[in-house]
C-alpha cells in the first residue's frame, strides 16, 4: 500500500502559520503593559482580575496562537495530512482567538459578565474549528505514527483544557454554579501539561536531534511517554471529579506520577543536547535549556505543593505559574520560532524565485545577533518575573523586561516577513522589466 | 535480509557526521582543516544523492509507476540542496564564516527533514517493494562509487 506523504507542495500558504506566529509578541505586550500598569496587585494571587488576565493574554494570545500556528504548519508536512481549506480554517480560527482573548481578559479586568460571555462564544468557536480541521487531516492519515499519534492526544487535551475553561467562565459570566471546584486545578492543568506539554515533547521527538544533531530519543520513552501522562491525566482528573476528598491521596500519586515523567522528559532533553554533534553557538538551544531548567523547576515545586502544603510560603501558586508558563511554555515557543520562520520563509521563497535569484540563507533572514539580544531580554524579564511573587515591586521592572523582550520578539518576526516581501519584490521586479 | 531503511538511514548518519565536523572546523576559523572537511562531507552526500537517483529511485519509480511522487519530490530537494553545498564551496574557498555557517544552518533543517521523509516513508515503501530484492539494489551501490 502507498501511503500519501512526501507530497510537500501540500504545505500551506506561508500567511496560515506566520499570521499566527505575528500575533503572539503582541499580546505579550499586552501582556506587558498589564504587568506594568497593575503592578504588584498582580502577583499577590492567582485569583486577582489582573493576574488571570495576564495569564490568558500568554497562553491563549501568545502560547495557544504559536502552536495552532506551528501545528497548521507541521501537520501536512510532517505528518503528511493535508488540513482542509488551510487558508479558511487559518483566517476563522486567528480572528475568533484573538478576539476571544481580548473579550475574556476584558471581562476579567472590567468585571464584565457581558465580556466573559461573549469570550466562552467566541473562544469556544474558534478552538472547535480549529479541533474539527485537525480531526479532519489525522483521519486522513493511513500509516499512524508517534507523531501522528501526539497531534491527536494534544488535540484532545486542549479540547479539554478549552471545555473546562468555558465552564469557569461561563459560571463567572452567566452567574452559574461550577458542577465541582477541581476545575478550577483541572483548567489549568490540562492546558499546560496535556495540551502544551504533550504537543512540546512530540515535536521535541522530532526537532531536538534535527536541529543540533543529538542521538535519538531511547525509543522506549518515544513509545509510552505521551500516551501515559495522558491516561494518568484522565485518572488524576477523574479522582478529583468523582472522589472529592476522598480521592485526595490517590490523586496526589498521579500527580508525582505526572511530575516524575516530566522531569524524566526535561532531563532525557538535557542530556540528547549534551550528546549533540553541532557544537556552534545556537540561540534556539539555549531557549530551549531554560524550558527544561524550568521544567524540572516547576515539577520540584509542584512536587513540593503536593508533598508539604502546609509549609510553602504565600505567593508560591503565582511562583509555579510564571515557572510553567513563561519559565517553560514561552521559552521553548519563543525559541522554536527562531528556527521555524526563517526556515519557512526561505522554503517559500526557493519555490517563488525558481533560481531567478538567489534565496537569502537562514541568518541572512535573520541574524543570530538579533536573537541571541531577545534571548537576553527574555532571561531577564524571566529572573524579575520569578521574583515578582515575592518582592512585590519588582513587578514593574519585570513588565518592562518583559515589553522589551516581546517588543524585540516581534521587531525580529517582521524583519523575517520584510526579508520575504524584499525577496519576492526583486523577482517581480526583475520578471517584469 | 537486507532493509533499505536501516541502510541508506545509516549514511545519512554518515553524512551528519562529516557535516558537523566540517562546520566546527569552519566555525573554529581553521580553514586549512574545514576546507578538507567541507569536501569529505560534499563527496559523502554526492554519493548519497547518486545512490538514490542512480539505482533506488529509477527501480522503485519503475516497480510502482510512480514517478511524478515522493521520488520527484526527493529529487527537487537533493537539487536545492546542491545548490547550498555550491554556495557552501563558495563560501569556504572565500573564508566567509558568518557565509558557511548561515548557509549550513539552512542545509540543515533541510537535509534533516528530507532525511526524515525518506527514513519514515520513501524508504519503508521501498522495503514492502523490493522485499528479499533489497540485497541486489544494495549491491548495485558498488557500481555508482564507493563512498
Amino acid at each position: 500500500m502507498l501511503q500519501p506523504g512526501l507530497k510537500f507542495e501540500q504545505a500551506p500558504p506561508i500567511s496560515v502559520p506566520f499570521r499566527f506566529f505575528l500575533s503572539a509578541p503582541v499580546f505579550g505586550l499586552a501582556c506587558a503593559g498589564l504587568i506594568l500598569w497593575q503592578g504588584p496587585e498582580l502577583f499577590a494571587s492567582r485569583w486577582t482580575p489582573s493576574a488571570l488576565a495576564a495569564t490568558h493574554l500568554l497562553t491563549l494570545g501568545f502560547l495557544a496562537s504559536a502552536m495552532i500556528g506551528a501545528m497548521m504548519q507541521i501537520l501536512p508536512v510532517l505528518v503528511g495530512a493535508a488540513m482542509p481549506a488551510p487558508r479558511v480554517v487559518a483566517a476563522v480560527t486567528h480572528v475568533l482567538l484573538v478576539l476571544g482573548t481580548l473579550a475574556l481578559t476584558g471581562g476579567f479586568l472590567l468585571l464584565q459578565p457581558v465580556s466573559l460571555q461573549a469570550a466562552v462564544v467566541l473562544l469556544s468557536t474558534a478552538f472547535a474549528v480549529f479541533a474539527a480541521a485537525v480531526g479532519a487531516s489525522l483521519a486522513r492519515v493511513r500509516t499512524w505514527n508517534t507523531t501522528v499519534g501526539v497531534m491527536a492526544l494534544a488535540t484532545i487535551a486542549l479540547a479539554a483544557a478549552v471545555a473546562l475553561g468555558a465552564t469557569l467562565a461561563a459560571s463567572l459570566g452567566w452567574g452559574l454554579a461550577l458542577p465541582s471546584a477541581s476545575i478550577h486545578d483541572l483548567h489549568p492543568v490540562w492546558g499546560l501539561l496535556g495540551w502544551i506539554g504533550v504537543l512540546v515533547i512530540g515535536v521535541a521527538y522530532q526537532v531536538v536531534p534535527m536541529f543540533q544533531m543529538t542521538p535519538a530519543y531511547p525509543s522506549a520513552l518515544t513509545r509510552w511517554l505521551t500516551w501515559t501522562i495522558f491516561a494518568v491525566l484522565v485518572l488524576w482528573s477523574g479522582a478529583r471529579l468523582a472522589l472529592g476528598e476522598a480521592g485526595a491521596p490517590l490523586a496526589s500519586a498521579l500527580g508525582l506520577a505526572l511530575i516524575v515523567a516530566f522531569i524524566a522528559f526535561a532531563l532525557v532533553t538535557l542530556g540528547l543536547q549534551r550528546q549533540r554533534r553541532r557544537r556552534q553557538a545556537d540561540v534556539t538551544l539555549d531557549f530551549w535549556r531554560v524550558g527544561m531548567a524550568c521544567l524540572v523547576a516547576a515539577g520540584a515545586c509542584w512536587a513540593a505543593r503536593l508533598l508539604v502544603p502546609e509549609r510553602l510560603p504565600d505567593g508560591f501558586d503565582v511562583f509555579l505559574g510564571v515557572l510553567a508558563i513563561a519559565g517553560v511554555a514561552l521559552s521553548v515557543i519563543n525559541g522554536m520560532m527562531y528556527k521555524i520562520t526563517p526556515f519557512l520563509v526561505w522554503f517559500h521563497l526557493q519555490s517563488i524565485v525558481a533560481r531567478r535569484t538567489t534565496v537569502p540563507h537562514m541568518r541572512k533572514i535573520l541574524g543570530e545577533r538579533e536573537q541571541r539580544a531577545q534571548l537576553r531580554a527574555h532571561l531577564a524579564a524571566l529572573a524579575l518575573l520569578f521574583a515578582s511573587p515575592w518582592w512585590p515591586l519588582l513587578a514593574y521592572p519585570a513588565g518592562l523586561a518583559l515589553g522589551v523582550s516581546m517588543a524585540l520578539l516581534l521587531r525580529n518576526l517582521i524583519a523575517v516577513v520584510r526579508a520575504y516581501r524584499e525577496t519576492v519584490d526583486r523577482v517581480t521586479v526583475s520578471s517584469s522589466g | 535480509m537486507a532493509s533499505i531503511e536501516e541502510f541508506m538511514a545509516q549514511h545519512h548518519k554518515a553524512c551528519d557526521a562529516r557535516f558537523a565536523e566540517a562546520e566546527a572546523a569552519a566555525g573554529g576559523g581553521d580553514w586549512t582543516v574545514a576546507g578538507r572537511l567541507f569536501k569529505a562531507f560534499e563527496k559523502e552526500m554526492a554519493h548519497h544523492f547518486e545512490m538514490e537517483e542512480a539505482v533506488l529511485f529509477p527501480a522503485f519509480e519503475e516497480r510502482t509507476g510512480m514517478d511524478g511522487g515522493p521520488t520527484y519530490m526527493m529529487r527537487e530537494e537533493h537539487e536545492q540542496m546542491r545548490q547550498i553545498l555550491a554556495a557552501m564551496t563558495a563560501a569556504a574557498e572565500a573564508q566567509d564564516a558568518d557565509e558557511y555557517l548561515g548557509q549550513a544552518e539552512t542545509l540543515n533543517i533541510l537535509m534533516q527533514q528530507h532525511n526524515l521523509k525518506e527514513e519514515q516513508v520513501l524508504y519503508r515503501m521501498m522495503d514492502q517493494q523490493f522485499g528479499g530484492e533489497a540485497d541486489m539494489l544494495l549491491a548495485r551501490f558498488d557500481e555508482v562509487g564507493a563512498a
